[in-house]
């Protein structure tokens, strides 16, 4: 049990940033260190000023060096994000950054790597490098922000959209069945799966606190407001009797439930949420958020309905195991015998088989 | 001991044919490997089907292996063998028609049954029906005299047995043409050195097929070619593919820079990212990736952080990777795309060569997006053409493409191993200060702040100090880099990245000319693989009297600064290419030059006897008209 005292992070023991230079004792840096000098331009009104303001007044708290930290997006309203941080940051192309962020990730372990998308780049055009990003486990923070929407192409639905959502493309309803976010990260082998709001400062900066300490991937679902194309979808979420009553809070060691709602688990194993009256006491589900096996945080994300009636909320899923990006650094060091020289290069190139002909 | 004669030649062109599990690709690595170690000059073709293991002794299951060697200057593979060993029906049949009338055939008979005659459509045996009376036949029980010699190995079951027979073929050819066969054995011992029973096995294989060449009265005489005189050096057999790899790993190590690959399998290319995977040692780091795209972004990522990023591919795999070129392009970043190019379109013909990804290298992106692109001549060029590429992407920040292809990346040649030390120095100098001051009075660092002579912009990578810069896919403002969509700036960022592009022409080589009588009318113009067979047949013409020019592009963008001039000079320029004629288009566009291509895409280089048909045509419709007039 460990108690936050809302003291930065500066002990070079946290795994997540372990190899990130760090300031010097009695330095920081302040929100505004990590602003940059270009323009916001979000519609008024959009979740990512909120999300934007969180990021930047979480970073002086890593106690990292600015210049050693870097975000990469893909293309969308979100992937603009890179842009208003003054950090390094590349804004690359629709689907990729999690691919372009391996290959940083993997041959700077000095740097700490943010991946900012949003639910149709991670899990549309870019799904496939979003789910073996998680499975090899590079040690990136994803940011996803889901607003069910395409915003920047203005209108389309997206994979979160629900069944049956009109928007420009599918006037009679959309047809297919969604992506829930956090169940598709746990099938892809995530070592830390989280939820969280734009709305909610202080809870999305717990869990990014909480992503950025793990070492590994870390999925950080952002439900997200779009003003304009999909504005209130979340509105539930933020009022807070309709929240008090809808959302199941994760933490770890405690009952899951929701107003006097409370998560039970079934004989085949299945959740679900009842009146903690009527709940058998052997029955209520308490989080385990360091399980081994994913299943229990599974059926947890499966509580999830598009109705919004019930959703769990906080870290899903927070276990270790070996980082792509550090086991690649390993097999390296481990083959190094020192400097490579001259002669080793000579040696490499002539392999074993030469002959030799004279002047 | 051996009373036969021996008796020298100067050339001979062998290729070992038979069905794609019977290890001809294995037998021609190790009698090229003996060949290279006793100093012939040589040049390999290996030929196989795309199946892993096509329907047994079928015609798309048969996989060959040429070898030329000569105690001389050699430049392709060869047109026509000279011996042909086929390991059965199949491999005969597929064979035959390259063969010229009195090639030696040495024949597997025990593979000559009805059902496998009757497999490729024979109705007869062509080695009963007289059908091969104008070769020597050789016919051979290779199969049970090779089970026959391994009769002690009684934990060998006779499946294991046969498997011997390709070492059996190797020790014949061994004998037949003087070969030392320490090295296979070596190779052998390396390979088996956890199965000692299959190890003998294939030992006693081996030798047992040099002995029957010294005994059968089959062959009354073995061959000697004696080496060839080559410039002084050490040397090795390298393919394109083990080639390239050697000289990204050397580029990088003369750059400081450690090597990242990120790549996806791919025919003909796989094997270079193999290579560099059993390179860790020397600091290289490979990812193969879940796709095409994410190995150019794996190493675009890795780029940015101030890494050699490289990727490797084939031509679908290049289709994939264009957005994220594109993208290169914009952060104006090194990056080195490897393109080991086959038959297209689609899947094509994946394990054959094939050059026509020369304008999706140019111009396969959306929008203006030039990059510079350049192609290895020879399999050695291989390793000299990606220092090339890397000393381009670094110095200019760029993508490079490098166009090798099937022939290059399987073929193999020996090696003039060059100095680690004389090799090009590619030091690279990171950004460390800011390069401006903003409109405060304070530093500041512009990252889109050119270098005046080279138009390359600074490489600022994260954690730096000070340096801290966002660079992205939208178009960028000059100088500060900042989000523009002003249509001067866009204009104006255009012309800058073609310029810088085109400005690499100021550091590459001049086009070369090779003319030995200085008064050629015709120039034979090649780019990558063709230079071998263009080379051959430019000896084939001029041996017959014909007077012809040849001279051989490395860099396709941007063309060396004198490409006009040389195209210009001559009545009449043939551009060969196993393509429809991409070079030429390019050159006709640029240049106004009414070059002449002549193109074939069957899968497998040219033959230097047909290209010497066209030179003689091109130098004969020439001969006549007066020099000074036709050149105005």
């Amino acid at each position: 049990m460990t108690t936050d005292l809302g003291m930065p992070l500066r002990s070079a023991s946290v795994p997540g940033t372990a190899g990130v230079p760090r300031l010097p004792d009695g330095t920081a840096l302040t929100k505004k260190d990590f602003t940059s000098d270009q323009e916001v331009r979000w519609c008024p009104g959009c979740g990512d000023y909120a999300i934007l303001a969180a990021v930047q007044g979480f970073l002086p708290e890593l106690g990292l060096k600015r210049e050693n930290i870097v975000f990469v997006s893909g293309i969308g309203c979100s992937s603009r994000f890179p842009y208003y941080l003054d950090t390094y940051g590349m804004h690359s192309i629709h689907g990729r950054a999690p691919a372009i962020a391996t290959g940083l990730a993997a041959t700077r372990e000095d740097l700490s790597v943010w991946v900012v998308t949003g639910d149709g780049d991670a899990l549309s055009i870019g799904g496939n490098h979003l789910i073996h990003a998680l499975r090899r486990n590079v040690n990136l923070k994803i940011l996803l922000f889901n607003n069910e929407i395409y915003g920047l192409t203005k209108g389309q639905y997206s994979p979160t959209s629900h069944v049956g959502q009109v928007t420009k493309s599918t006037p009679l309803g959309s047809l297919d069945t969604p992506f829930n976010p956090v169940s598709l990260a746990l099938g892809a082998e995530a070592s830390f799966v989280a939820r969280t709001m734009d709305s909610d400062r202080q809870h999305l900066t717990s869990v990014l606190r909480a992503a950025a300490e793990h070492r590994g991937s870390a999925l950080v679902e952002i439900y997200q407001n779009c003003p304009i194309f999909n504005d209130g979808v979340f509105d539930v979420l933020k009022d807070r009797t309709e929240a008090a009553a809808r959302i199941l809070h994760l933490a770890d060691g405690e009952e899951v439930g929701a107003g006097d709602g409370v998560v039970v688990r079934d004989d085949r194993g299945s959740l679900s949420v009842v009146p903690r009256a009527q709940a058998d006491p052997a029955r209520i589900v308490r989080h385990d958020v360091s399980a081994e096996d994913p299943s229990a945080a599974f059926a947890l994300s499966r509580l999830d309905s598009p109705d919004l009636g019930h959703v769990p909320m906080g870290i899903f899923r927070n276990v270790q195991r070996p980082t792509y990006d550090d086991s690649l650094r390993e097999q390296i060091a481990s083959a190094r015998t020192g400097e490579v020289t001259d002669a080793d290069i000579d040696a490499l190139l002539a392999g074993r088989d030469t002959w030799t002909v004279g002047a | 001991m051996s009373a036969k004669l021996v008796q020298k030649l100067d050339r001979v062109v062998i290729r070992f044919a038979g069905d794609s599990g019977d290890g001809m690709q294995l037998t021609g690595d190790r009698f090229t490997s003996q060949t290279a170690l006793l100093g012939n000059d040589l040049s390999t073709l290996p030929n196989f089907p795309a199946e892993i293991r096509a329907p047994q002794g079928t015609l798309p299951g048969v996989s060959s292996f040429q070898l030329h060697f000569a105690d001389h200057n050699v430049l392709t593979p060869g047109d026509a063998p000279d011996v042909l060993v086929a390991m059965n029906p199949a491999a005969l049949k597929a064979n035959l028609r390259d063969l010229q009338r009195g090639a030696a055939i040495i024949v597997n008979t025990d593979e000559f049954t009805k059902r496998n005659l009757s497999k490729v459509g024979y109705v007869e045996s062509p080695l009963e029906d007289g059908s091969l009376e104008s070769y020597d036949v050789h016919p051979v029980a290779l199969t049970s005299i090779a089970v026959e010699a391994l009769a002690s190995f009684t934990d060998l079951t006779r499946k294991e047995k046969e498997r011997a027979k390709n070492m059996f073929a190797l020790g014949l050819l061994s004998w037949l043409y003087t070969r030392p066969m320490d090295g296979t054995e070596a190779f052998l011992k390396a390979k088996f050195a956890d199965k000692p029973e299959i190890l003998e096995a294939n030992l006693a294989a081996l030798r047992a097929g040099f002995h029957y060449g010294e005994t059968t009265e089959d062959f009354a005489v073995a061959y000697e070619v004696a080496p060839a005189t080559m410039p002084a050096g050490t040397y090795r057999n390298v393919t394109g593919n083990v080639a390239l790899s050697l000289g990204l790993v050397a580029a990088a190590h003369r750059a400081h820079l450690p090597l990242f690959l990120g790549s996806y399998p791919i025919t003909p290319a796989s094997d270079i990212l193999h290579t560099l995977a059993g390179l860790k040692r020397y600091g290289v780091a490979t990812m193969q990736a879940e796709d095409e795209i994410a190995g150019v972004g794996a190493a675009l990522g890795a780029s940015f952080g101030g890494a050699l990023g490289v990727t490797t591919t084939s031509g679908p795999g290049l289709a994939l990777k264009a957005e994220t070129i594109g993208l290169a392009v914009s952060l104006e970043l090194p990056l080195i795309v490897c393109d080991i190019q086959r038959g297209g379109p689609s899947t094509g013909l994946p394990t054959k060569t094939e050059q026509a990804d020369l304008l999706q290298a140019l111009f396969g992106r959306n929008g203006e997006s030039p990059v510079a692109v350049v192609a290895p001549a020879t399999p050695a060029d291989c390793f000299d053409i990606a220092v090339e590429a890397v000393r381009i992407a670094t110095t200019y920040r760029t993508p490079v493409i490098v166009l090798s292809d099937g022939y290059l990346a399987n073929g193999s040649e020996p090696w003039r191993l060059p100095r680690t030390a004389e090799l090009p120095d590619l030091e690279v100098e990171f950004a460390t200060e800011p390069n401006a001051v903003d409109d405060k009075g304070q530093a500041t660092f512009h990252p889109y702040l050119r270098d005046p002579d080279t138009l390359a912009r600074p490489w600022a990578i994260p954690g730096t100090p000070g340096l801290e810069h966002r660079v992205g896919g939208i178009e960028k403002a000059d100088v500060t880099g900042n989000i523009s969509y002003d249509p001067d700036n866009h204009d104006h960022m255009t012309r800058l990245r073609q310029a810088k592009i085109d400005g690499i022409a100021d550091t590459i080589e001049a086009l070369t000319v090779d003319d030995p009588t200085g008064d050629a009318d015709v120039l034979v113009l090649g780019w990558g693989s063709t230079f071998g067979p263009i080379a051959a047949a430019v000896r084939l013409a001029r041996a017959t009297g014909a007077r012809v020019a040849q001279a051989h592009l490395r860099h396709l963008n941007p063309f060396p600064a004198n490409t006009g001039e040389v195209l210009r000079s001559y009545q009449r320029v043939i551009v060969p290419e196993m393509n429809l004629g991409q070079l030429a288009m390019l050159l006709r566009a640029k240049y106004l030059v009414d070059v002449e291509s002549h193109t074939s895409v069957r899968g497998l280089p040219f033959q230097a006897g047909e290209l010497a048909d066209v030179i003689a045509t091109a130098v004969a419709s020439v001969s006549d008209v007066p020099l000074k007039e036709a050149a105005t």
